[in-house]
């Protein structure tokens, strides 16, 4: 089940649960990408955690989303297998995709989950694309699109919005504003102080909400699903939250100080401050807590020995996804490619 | 079998592209529940060329969808919706326009199905319009379908007759895969022969022989295989020329042009597109691959010289190949 009743000291558990979750999976991607274990490049979700967490958590397990390419959170917010995911993003045939998409585009259409993208600003026009079968089939559902503060710049979000809004199609947007556009402040790439401003332009609601607060976001996302779902159209909210680390694996940071770093991790830690809030709550104890951590680590330490070991496409595996209906071209040049015997060698 | 062949034992109707391509979209919304059309104007107006003319009419505005003039967004919608359930037929006004609309189409609709690991299928119908003749000039007139038929993930096609648009406009819409629908506007008015049976369908990947002959090979698409034919008939007596309706640009039916070339020696591909790097140079090098030693000169190309189409008629009919130019190429060969 993805969805996570707020309400009861169980679903509080579980969105802590998820939240750890995501962290100890990039803690432990990043580390593995470093030792030159996981090809390609890994986006950590670290430190956005609630945002993630909080929007799923208010959705219905059929609910579509579309991701970003620091898509690992939203992926295990929806409930997807870190097994399988860490089995994609060390390029295995047990991964998500076969080894084809690795970390910035883990799918799982059956969980809803309509893929992490390396395109930003790509998943809002396909969440209304979802939004529109919705309506059109008269289905009980809602799509819900995360985006960047570098995505809501993009041409094509403007365009998805107010396809959406002018049809009253059942989507949800949520902006992670995690302050940086890559390597770029997000008030040097804005005009606006808060991303949700341009709601204004379609004449959809839009809120801005702190997006180190899971609370905050899960009951912001609860009611823009249910206005969704009432057929009132879309939601437009950003999250103001913070990505701890660059913008991926070996990004030096140069446009940013460490002392601000620490200061967003110290003051305002989504976990942290949501774990103190159940303990005070006496929902929680810290021995739980530690026990819970222990937990999620080995569960994620063996999905890393599981993708290391797991088997690696066979090469042929390249030409196979390509169309439901043959193109015989594929396999012509495929073919044709290797006629004189040669496999790939050593020396390319 | 070709539609050439089937054309013979089935009833006809005898109707326009641009009637063969409504009726086609009228059995299919008719057919399939989930097929839904969307567009800029083809709603109430029936489409800036009247092509959807009378479908909001039959079918109502939940699925004849007037879109706001955002091609990146419909380009988008069509491949979210296809991706959850529905099998839109997103029209790109003018093919000029899949610029605007190109990150959707070549990141996400050409890409999903392969990336998710073959975990999704993908039945999106985009249909466009090519060609110049109308005095639009360059930003209504191009005839780009090299860009999709180049581009792994997608399938193009691109009808030369009425028949043909009808069977493939079907097998695009039924189709799991992208399809890229290409309408050439100048033969919107040619009327030929249409199978009536709402079944009729012309697999995507077949060429048609649509007049043989033994001394020359003409692979043609779209308004080139009319003109192509004329001089087919222009020539008779003298040259024996054989006239091919190419149809499906990706997947291409390299058998149908190797066999005839096998039987003529000569091949000139006749195709509106820009002459470098594309569909010409696609053509000649699977007859050059297949058919080397069948050749018995070089293959003849003839398209637009790499310009774009000018506004003034008398720079338009400059740069646009015709008949005459068909004509010329068969005369340099034989």
């Amino acid at each position: 089940m993805v969805t996570i009743d707020m309400e009861q000291p169980e679903g509080r558990k579980e969105a802590l649960r998820r939240m750890l979750t995501i962290r100890l999976f990039d803690e432990t991607a990043e580390k593995r990408f470093l030792d030159g274990d996981i090809p390609g490049f890994v986006h950590p979700y670290i430190g956005e955690e609630a945002v993630a967490v909080g929007a799923i958590g208010a959705l219905e397990p059929d609910d579509y989303i579309t991701s970003t390419h620091r898509g690992h959170g939203h992926c295990l917010a929806k409930g997807l297998d870190p097994e399988r995911m860490m089995a994609e993003l060390y390029g295995k045939r047990e991964g998500y995709c076969k080894g084809k998409g690795g970390s910035m585009h883990i799918a799982d259409v059956d969980a809803g989950m309509l893929g992490a993208n390396g395109i930003v600003g790509a998943g809002p026009p396909l969440a209304t694309g979802a939004a529109f079968s919705i309506q059109y089939d008269d289905r009980d559902q809602v799509a819900l699109a995360f985006c960047g503060d570098g995505g809501i710049a993009q041409g094509q979000v403007h365009e998805a919005i107010n396809m959406a809004a002018t049809w009253d199609l059942p989507v949800v947007y949520v902006v992670e504003n995690n302050q940086y556009g890559e390597g770029t402040p997000v008030e040097k790439q804005h005009n606006v102080e808060n991303l949700s401003d341009t709601a204004h332009a379609y004449d959809i609601p839009g809120f801005t909400i702190d997006g180190m607060d899971v609370t905050a976001v899960y009951e912001a996302v609860a009611e823009a699903r249910d206005r969704a779902d009432a057929g009132d159209g879309p939601t437009l909210i950003e999250a103001k939250t913070y990505r701890y680390r660059g913008h991926f694996v070996g990004d030096e940071e140069e446009y940013r100080t460490d002392d601000e770093v620490e200061r967003w991790q110290r003051e305002d830690d989504p976990i942290e401050t949501f774990k103190q809030r159940l303990v005070d709550r006496d929902e929680l104890t810290d021995e739980e807590f530690e026990q819970l951590r222990e937990e999620i680590a080995t569960a994620v330490d063996e999905a890393v020995e599981h993708a290391r070991e797991a088997p690696t496409p066979e090469p042929d595996e390249a030409y196979e996804d390509m169309f439901a209906e043959p193109a015989p071209e594929i396999q012509h040049f495929a073919a044709q490619f290797r006629a004189d015997g040669g496999e790939r060698g050593d020396d390319r | 079998m070709t539609a050439h062949a089937e054309l013979e034992t089935e009833a006809t109707d005898r109707m326009t592209v641009r009637e063969a391509i409504n009726q086609a979209l009228r059995e299919e919304l008719e057919r399939d529940e989930d097929v839904f059309v969307m567009g800029e104007d083809v709603g109430v107006m029936g489409g800036v060329l009247g092509v959807t003319d009378g479908l909001l009419e039959e079918f109502g505005e939940k699925r004849i969808v007037d879109s706001p003039i955002s091609e990146a967004g419909l380009a988008g919608l069509g491949t979210g919706a296809a991706a959850t359930g529905t099998r839109p037929v997103i029209e790109i006004m003018f093919s000029d326009f899949l610029g605007v609309a190109a990150e959707q189409i070549i990141n996400q609709m050409a890409k999903m199905r392969y990336m998710f690991g073959g975990k999704i299928e993908m039945p999106v119908t985009v249909r466009t319009t090519e060609g110049g003749g109308m005095g639009a000039a360059s930003q209504h007139s191009g005839t780009i379908h090299t860009w999709i038929a180049h581009f792994p993930g997608l399938k193009a096609v691109a009808p030369g007759t009425p028949a043909a648009a009808k069977g493939l406009l079907k097998s695009s819409i039924r189709s799991n895969d992208p399809v890229f629908f290409f309408e050439n506007k100048m033969i919107y008015e040619d009327s030929g022969e249409v199978p009536v049976d709402e079944e009729f369908t012309i697999p995507i990947g077949e060429a048609s022989v649509e007049r043989t002959g033994d001394d020359v090979t003409v692979v043609a698409t779209q308004r080139l295989v009319g003109e192509s034919l004329g001089v087919a008939d222009d020539l008779e007596g003298d040259v024996d020329v054989e006239v091919i309706d190419l149809r499906s640009l990706y997947p291409l039916d390299t058998d149908t042009i190797v066999s005839s070339l096998e039987k003529t020696g000569r091949l000139v591909v006749a195709d509106e597109s820009p002459l470098s790097y594309g569909t010409h140079a696609e053509i000649a090098t699977r007859a050059m691959e297949e058919g080397f030693f069948s050749l018995d000169a070089p293959v003849q190309r003839v398209g637009t010289p790499d310009t774009h189409i000018p506004f003034s008629p008398p720079l338009e009919e400059e740069v646009l190949p015709s008949g005459a130019d068909v004509e010329n190429a068969i005369n340099r060969i034989v």
